[in-house]
């Protein structure tokens, strides 16, 4: 039987790409001497701001990076910046002066004034903590340099939050689970991720629901282990063991019913090549088997990074963007459905 | 078990290792009292209400208040969150309480430090390392192999003084 499985391309096996979709390192820092984010006034917000602008143009910071006032662009841009996981959806809500330094291939942004002084991060395609990790150690290193950060000798890097104390450090993988969604063992998985102390979230991070089988699995704790001790745990130990979880399940699937699966991936992919009104969470429903087919080696035709843009390009505020105007609920149904369907011609 | 130093019957029994070599000390209530060891069956209760955490609420508000950022326990208590970097200081006992829960029991950073290089991180690796090793030695009772994470320890201590070709190497100006 395993003869007539067709081998999807190689390439979707790099970097863990057929279950990995992104892979994120993050540090929290503040500035010693103002209050946290949450204790500042508007007043106090706006110097903290310029004070990490100024250092952040002092240092030499990859990528060309630009300076985003937050508070001076529109909704639908800061929404645009969420969606696209440069910002998170507390920084894109706030009322407060913030804004956010983004390199010029939007992988890695420092969110100033978030629910931190600082957050920076560095985001790469496929498992690439130790990269990511890498890029925002450098960063730091260089801010350093300018800014004096919050440090306790005891409790290491401090934090508004007792739970970013320490390191500061965070790495989180976004992870495409269809299978284990599929068969009814996501449950396993999260009841071993609370036994390893990592926090299973959804799409858009904290407080966001799952969508589209993706499921965002992060360190909870940041103090105790040395930043390379958590990123080998993570990247070593944890992530590889969910991976290969996930691909039994895949490969269990096939064995069990692979006309079932094909059935339904032909179908998802058929009504989003032929859809002239697509919601959301269907789009990201079907895109997710569509996914899964692709990673399979069923469909031979979609190019997976397609796939990949495609989860964000259908958002809400991607989809105002396109069309350069507010959209009423039916023209953003419309939309979705075409650009679906160019992305998938 | 007697105390080592009269019949009563001893309630604090301690493990000390040291220059190789470990020793066992039972005391009874005084005898542990005289050498600065607690009780471990009196506790404060204000130890065991700083466990308890967020759950406790002192009847009195206290008027405590950050000097720094104005934050008070009660608005700690409330938000979950410090108010800025001295609060961790005023507000010691419930932000080491906050920590200790928030992070599943650790409370000592053993990570990167500001300024620290290459080298010195390889260097705090190691420590980290050692530290954990000699823990786990510790409560397994193999005091042989303590002895041995203990030397290695200090003369990890000790190479801090020797210059390292590599140190700042990487660094960003």
């Amino acid at each position: 039987m395993s003869a007539d499985v067709p081998s999807p391309d190689d390439q979707i096996f790099e970097l863990e790409a057929d279950v990995v979709l992104t892979s994120r390192a993050r540090i929290a820092r503040n500035l010693s001497g103002s209050p946290f984010v949450h204790r500042s006034d508007p007043e106090q917000c706006q110097t903290v701001a310029e004070e990490i602008r100024t250092a952040a143009e002092c240092v030499d910071l990859p990528g060309s990076p630009v300076w985003i006032d937050l508070a001076e662009i529109s909704n639908r841009h800061r929404r645009v910046l969420y969606e696209r996981h440069i910002i998170s959806r507390q920084h894109a809500e706030g009322h407060h002066p913030r804004g956010v330094i983004v390199d010029e291939d939007e992988t890695t942004s420092i969110m100033v004034n978030e629910e931190d002084h600082v957050r920076m991060h560095t985001i790469a395609q496929g498992l690439q903590t130790d990269h990511c990790f890498d890029q925002v150690r450098d960063i730091d290193r260089s801010l350093e340099t300018k800014l004096p950060w919050a440090f306790h000798q005891r409790l290491g890097y401090l934090a508004a939050c007792p739970s970013n104390v320490g390191t500061g450090v965070r790495f989180s993988a976004m992870l495409h689970l269809p299978a284990l969604s599929l068969t009814g063992d996501l449950k396993k998985v999260q009841n071993a991720a609370n036994d390893l102390k990592l926090a299973v979230r959804g799409y858009y991070g904290e407080g966001s629901e799952s969508s589209g089988n993706f499921f965002q699995v992060s360190n909870q704790v940041t103090l105790g282990c040395s930043e390379e001790e958590l990123l080998e745990q993570f990247q070593q130990v944890i992530l590889p063991g969910i991976i290969q979880y996930e691909r039994s399940a895949r490969r269990a699937l096939l064995r069990q019913d692979r006309v079932g699966i094909e059935d339904r991936v032909r179908r998802d992919i058929a009504v989003l090549r032929s859809a002239r009104l697509i919601k959301v969470d269907e789009c990201m429903r079907r895109l997710s088997t569509v996914r899964l087919g692709v990673c399979l080696g069923i469909l031979d035709d979609v190019d997976l990074r397609h796939i990949n843009s495609l989860f964000v390009l259908i958002q809400p505020g991607h989809l105002h963007e396109r069309v350069g105007d507010a959209l009423s609920p039916r023209e953003a149904l419309v939309t979705r459905a075409d650009t679906v369907r160019e992305m998938l011609a | 078990m007697k105390c080592d130093r009269c019949n009563r019957p001893a309630i604090v029994h301690q493990i000390i290792i040291s220059g190789g070599q470990h020793k066992e000390v039972h005391l009874c209530e005084k005898h542990a009292q005289e050498a600065g060891i607690p009780n471990p069956g009196k506790q404060p209760i204000n130890k065991m209400l700083e466990k308890i955490g967020t759950i406790a609420v002192p009847l009195k508000a206290t008027s405590v208040s950050c000097p720094q950022c104005g934050s008070t326990l009660a608005q700690i208590r409330q938000s979950g969150l410090l108010g800025c970097d001295q609060c961790y200081d005023v507000f010691d006992q419930l932000a080491h309480s906050m920590v200790e829960r928030a992070q599943h029991g650790a409370t000592q950073h053993s990570g990167r430090q500001p300024g620290q290089g290459p080298a010195d991180r390889a260097r705090q690796h190691e420590r980290s390392r050692l530290l954990r090793a000699l823990d786990d030695a510790v409560r397994s009772e193999q005091y042989e192999r303590a002895a041995k994470l203990k030397h290695q320890l200090a003369d990890l201590n000790h190479s801090k003084d020797v210059p390292d070709d590599n140190d700042g190497a990487g660094e960003s100006a």
